[in-house]
């Protein structure tokens, strides 16, 4: 299916304005479409169930922070009907909550967990959100675009 | 080895005796996890419970170094510090996500070249992999000749860029060099002298019984819990699930040569074991060879540089490419905002989406299964904790 079929086929499922869903299917590399945080638990269910998307492989989850914002970039491909494509929810950085799709797509257990030890964004519903790649006691989330290295580390000089 | 062991403990006098769940440590520091990884084993016993992997010991900040570059090809020494076993494919993946996002095309002998780099670095990281496996179970020689074989691989890398193991080669836009003139007589030279090779190194480990025995029925992923975890690679065409992105999402000029996609089908025990895992690597290798010999033989003349400006400046957007690494779907999502900073890249590392199903597959295995189920995961710490 083309990105233009899949949003068509989302908008059909999820025509309330609540789902928040946008999309940019003329981006100048990659089409995206965008939904609700809130709901993003539910379209993920039915992306992956529908009989005609069958998104059964999440690629990569990643963070990014657009100053203000953070975003959570999903990269969904369907290894049955061999298409792809990039789902994206942003929040605002002082309340980065999100649900996660830890119970649709297991890879987002250990993504989500990366995003939230270098974004701290937090997924509600994830069994065992903790740091995955700094060390458990670590302060700060270092992706941030206004992170500050901190000087020391359990009394150890931090390098730079 | 596999069968679980049910029957409870007893004493001499017949009573039952009580067992505790005890939690052992495997690594940082244990030659079967392959780097620096740690695995937290809840054991009943000999049987393992549960296992919590703890990572990050090698975590280097990819990607928050890739933040401060102020060009887009300076990331590439640090992509080749990723997988270090399998450095060409790595670049590779970056420079085809960089390339998608700049919207240039390549000369075809570039396409070539990277082909025939990468799949002999398949080659390579496949002999570590089945080398390290076999000493992980007990087998000593086949990792000597596995590394005998890689040193000709190695040889060939020397001659093109003069690194042997980082290689910095493939450039956005081109390659460092082009392919000195006695590459490509040496390279065949190489084809013809390794295919046997592979036969040579089943003979001796593949069809051993012990390793046999040590690997079919263990660890046994079913398909649908491969997909779910997003297990990609060998992993994934070893519970049999046919998907290579060589041809599933073709990228370079992959779709010009003739070969096939290796798949478990549980020859020696069941779909998606240990064994099926191994023996995809070890016949991916043949493919590789074939893919090699064609490429060989078709490869175009021409200039190894495309018209790129020196300082790079993709137009805002953003791009998630994906390869076929050794290890399996190798993805690069850089997100542009118009200068000639990156202004996010993230990789998506096979390994780790590759690791985190361990505990799935290990749930009621022996100790001593544990690892050949690590093993079998071939992971590269480098490129689970970038």
């Amino acid at each position: 299916m083309s990105p233009q079929e899949i949003l068509e086929r989302l908008t059909a499922n999820f025509p309330d304005s609540a789902f928040g869903i946008e999309a940019k299917l003329d981006a100048p590399v990659d089409p995206w479409i965008k939904v609700s945080p809130q709901h993003i638990i539910g379209i993920a269910q039915f992306l992956r169930d529908d009989d005609e998307l069958q998104f059964d492989f999440l690629s990569s989850l990643s963070g990014v922070d657009l100053k203000g914002k953070l975003s959570v970039i999903y990269h969904l491909s369907s290894l049955v009907k061999k298409h792809k494509i990039t789902i994206r929810v942003e929040v605002p950085t002082e309340a980065p909550e999100v649900q996660s799709v830890e119970s649709i797509w297991k890879t987002a257990n250990w993504h989500e967990r990366e995003a939230f030890d270098l974004f701290g964004i937090r997924f509600t519903g994830h069994p065992d959100l903790r740091r995955i790649l700094l060390p458990y006691d670590w302060e700060g989330y270092p992706l941030r675009k206004d992170y500050q290295v901190p000087e020391f580390y359990n009394g150890m000089r931090v390098p730079y | 080895m596999s069968e679980i062991i049910t029957t409870p403990a007893t004493s001499s006098t017949g009573r039952t005796l009580r067992t505790e769940e005890m939690i052992l440590n495997m690594g940082p520091q244990h030659p079967a996890t392959h780097g620096v990884l740690r695995l937290e084993l809840v054991v009943d016993g000999e049987i393992v419970v549960d296992v919590i992997p703890h990572i990050g010991y090698l975590h280097r900040c990819f990607e928050k170094h890739c933040e401060h570059m102020t060009n887009y090809q300076q990331v590439i020494p640090y992509t080749d510090r990723m997988d270090y076993v399998a450095s060409m494919t790595n670049e590779f993946g970056y420079v085809v996500a960089a390339e998608r996002l700049l919207k240039i095309q390549v000369p075809e002998r570039v396409e070539y070249i990277r082909v025939i780099m990468a799949e002999l670095q398949r080659i390579a990281s496949h002999l570590i992999a089945i080398g390290t496996y076999g000493i992980d179970i007990g087998a000593f020689t086949p990792f000597l000749y596995c590394f005998r074989d890689r040193e000709k691989i190695l040889d060939l890398f020397e001659m093109t860029c003069g690194a042997r193991l980082l290689y910095n080669y493939m450039w956005v836009g081109g390659l460092s060099h082009d392919i000195p003139p006695d590459f490509i007589p040496k390279a065949k030279e190489f084809c013809a002298y390794f295919k046997p090779n592979i036969k040579e190194l089943n003979d001796l480990l593949t069809y051993n019984e012990i390793f046999v025995k040590r690997t079919a029925n263990v660890g046994v992923l079913p398909a649908d819990v491969a997909i779910n975890y997003g297990c990609s690679g060998p992993m994934l065409r070893g519970s049999g699930v046919d998907w290579d992105l060589r041809r599933d999402d073709p990228y370079s000029v992959y779709h010009k040569f003739e070969w096939d996609v290796c798949v478990g089908k549980g020859e020696m025990g069941t779909v998606g074991d240990c064994w099926d895992r191994h023996i995809v690597r070890a016949r991916e290798m043949e493919q590789s060879v074939r893919i090699i010999e064609q490429a060989l033989a078709q490869i175009p003349e021409g200039d190894v540089h495309a018209a790129i400006p020196k300082r790079i400046r993709p137009n805002p957007g953003e791009v998630y490419a994906r390869i076929e690494s050794p290890r399996g779907e190798l993805g690069y999502y850089i997100v542009s905002d118009g200068s000639a900073t990156p202004y996010r890249i993230k990789a998506r590392s096979p390994a780790f989406s590759n690791l985190s199903v361990i505990n799935e597959i290990s749930k009621g295995a022996m100790i001593a299964d544990m690892v050949a189920i690590a093993g079998s995961i071939d992971i590269v710490l480098g490129e689970v904790d970038r």
